[in-house]
């Protein structure tokens, strides 16, 4: 079926093209890194974590999109999600792929990546971290090959991929549980240490990951002869609207919680987000940014006729999208580390070669997810 | 049986797949360990713990001492990088009000205030850094010590984002060319991309010397030995002076005592 993706129009090879060129840069920009060392990214002793994984951490969220749409059609039978399973499976492919990159060019020592099998130790949640995400992709690879090949050849799949798409539905609670607990398990990083923030993973993931698949969907409607369907689309944006009231929801207990109590170290990392900490504000805007984006989000879904209309629904989707990115892919793990266990505030500021190789990743992650969108398309128009 | 090219490749794949997983077999199989036998002048103990009498270090030593500081970055050849980003660090000043976070209040006597702490690597009888660590490069040794293995460190940092206490620090990039002091050709020096910090000297301890910046203190502030055994040095100075320690409710039990 790969051939599939070697042959296309014009716009197909342009888009290819732009994408490559990106993921050479960021691949140049990576050799620096692996020259220099991650001097050239803005990390330091302080906040020793930054984009590369909040990157990862939110894509993790964006992986949700495959479940979203497969325990709907395999459990309650939802027939309309049967046609876009695979662009949810796929989805999580190019999502998953992303977050293993992410934590490889995060690594000081990536050449001893493998240490961590070597080595293994069940006591590191990085370790479960590492089998979850690695099993979630394999399980998703094997189940959309399989039921797209089955599709093509006009059969029904191999008996065998069904207790793997029974698996892949827990599976998917377990990378955003496990992805939750690296933060959530660590003394003095009092922002993470908040018992909610593995449904606070869930419920944005399941907004964040469908929120996508809609976009995608309409972009595969426009640019093949494959329609997902409109009802599908109804249905998705439904379980988005509940996701995101959610998950602003648990944003919301979190402030309750540290500003009702006013205990100072539970309040300093949501102060430093919003309003700004000792003089210090790098993120305030891109806070407020979230919290307008998820208004104007919550005001498009919520009302009914807003949601079933493509436009808005486009905006919608986008603004919570980009919400989450900006809470989960900027916020939740920079202010982890503020202030810093001397009770400082140190910022941080990515470097531009930092964003040129998460930008490479990225690139990395969408030319993945063309070639299987390409495949996915054009055997549902060859079948149709 | 049918075979074609595909079932080939597949076959060959998967044969690949399993010999490439062969040396992870034996790293789960292998159960023995080698066998080092002791310096017989080696210092031992049942847990080592540190007690920093800060009064003694204020009112004896002379303004702006840093004999311990400097005898450990010397040893060790920790690289002098004068960022605030990237500094290595494995014992060094703070102030009271950054060591001991939330129990500053605006009253407390100037000297306290104003005056040096000295911190590092608390060796923790509960370390969040060796739980978090994901190839047990960082690992609590018998005697109470935690010890890092730079060759074993992948530099994901998790430990650093596990330490409650800051010690640890990064090696952003080549530290080589930033050790200042004469390099000690008898203790490595680290490569970029691995963490680092203070190991209570166990190589000294294992050729029968105390640790370099307790030896270092003229005055004697630093007092180190087994708190296990309740005729050490350390015992009884627990047993006859107040001692706080950082962060308790941590519960990460930290062997580094503060006499204020």
């Amino acid at each position: 079926m790969l051939e599939r993706a070697l042959t296309g129009d014009q716009k197909y090879y342009r888009w290819i093209t732009a994408l490559l060129i990106l993921m050479g840069l960021g691949f140049a920009a990576y050799l620096v890194q692996l020259n220099k060392g991650l001097t050239i990214t803005g990390m330091s002793r302080d906040v020793s974590w930054g984009f590369y994984i909040a990157q990862f951490t939110f894509l993790v969220g964006v992986a949700a999109s495959a479940v979203m749409v497969v325990l709907p059609y395999y459990l309650h039978d939802v027939k309309v999600f049967g046609r876009i399973t695979i662009l949810g499976e796929f989805l999580a492919v190019a999502s998953v792929t992303m977050c293993l990159l992410f934590i490889v060019v995060d690594l000081g020592k990536p050449m001893r990546l493998l240490n961590v099998l070597l080595y293994p130790t069940p006591n590191s949640i990085l370790f479960w971290d590492m089998i979850v995400l690695n099993g979630y992709l394999f399980l998703n690879i094997l189940i959309g090959w399989n039921v797209l090949e089955a599709e093509r050849k006009g059969v029904h799949y191999p008996s065998w991929v069904k207790p793997l798409i029974y698996l892949s539905i827990p599976w998917a609670v377990s990378i955003h549980t496990v992805t939750a607990f690296l933060y959530a398990g660590l003394p003095a990083r009092h922002y993470w240490l908040t018992a909610i923030m593995a449904a606070r993973f869930l419920a944005s993931a399941f907004a964040s990951g469908p929120a996508l698949l809609i976009l995608l969907a309409f972009l595969v409607k426009k640019y093949t002869r494959f329609d997902p369907g409109r009802e599908a689309i109804d249905k998705l944006s439904q379980i988005v609207t509940y996701a995101m009231i959610i998950s602003v929801f648990f944003v919301g207990l979190e402030f309750f919680t540290a500003f009702y109590s006013r205990i100072p170290s539970h309040m300093h990392a949501l102060q430093y987000l919003f309003v700004g900490l000792e003089g210090h504000r790098n993120l305030v805007p891109f806070m407020w940014l979230f919290a307008i984006l998820a208004i104007v989000a919550l005001v498009l879904l919520i009302n009914p006729s807003t949601r079933k209309n493509d436009r808005t629904l486009k905006i919608a989707c986008a603004a919570v999208f980009f919400s989450m990115w900006l809470e989960k892919g900027l916020g939740l793990v920079v202010a982890g580390f503020i202030p810093n266990p001397f009770d400082q505030v140190r910022e941080y500021t990515p470097s531009i070669l930092e964003l040129m190789i998460a930008l490479g990743v990225w690139a990395t992650g969408f030319f993945v997810l063309t070639i299987l969108y390409k495949i996915a398309a054009s055997v549902k128009e060859e079948v149709a | 049986m049918e075979s074609s090219r595909r079932n080939f490749m597949k076959i060959g794949g998967a044969c690949a797949l399993g010999l490439g997983a062969l040396p992870i077999v034996k790293a789960y199989a292998k159960n023995e360990k080698p066998q080092v036998a002791p310096d017989s002048k080696a210092l031992v103990a049942t847990k080592w713990a540190m007690v920093i009498d800060m009064k003694k270090c204020w009112e004896k030593g002379k303004p702006g001492c840093k004999d311990c500081l400097l005898a450990c970055h010397s040893v060790h050849n920790v690289p002098e990088i004068k960022t605030i980003k990237e500094e290595i660090k494995w014992i060094w000043n703070e102030q009271y009000e950054h060591v001991f976070p939330g129990q500053e209040n605006h009253f407390l006597p100037e000297e306290i205030r104003q005056k040096p702490f000295i911190v590092l690597c608390n060796h923790c009888t509960n370390p969040p850094c060796v739980r978090v660590c994901p190839t047990k490069a960082t690992f609590k040794r018998k005697d109470g010590i935690t010890m890092m293995d730079y060759h074993r460190c992948i530099g994901c940092r998790y430990c650093m984002a596990g330490c409650p206490y800051g010690a640890r620090s990064f090696n952003f990039r080549d530290p080589r060319p930033y050790i200042q002091t004469e390099l000690n050709m008898t203790y490595p020096t680290r490569e970029r991309g691995v963490v680092e910090k203070c190991s209570f000297c166990d190589e000294r301890l294992a050729v029968g010397l105390l640790p370099a910046c307790v030896e270092a203190c003229k005055c004697g502030a630093l007092c180190f030995g087994d708190i296990e055994d309740p005729n050490s040095e350390v015992r009884k100075l627990l047993a006859s002076r107040f001692t706080i320690r950082r962060k308790p409710e941590l519960g990460t039990q930290p062997s580094v005592y503060y006499i204020v």
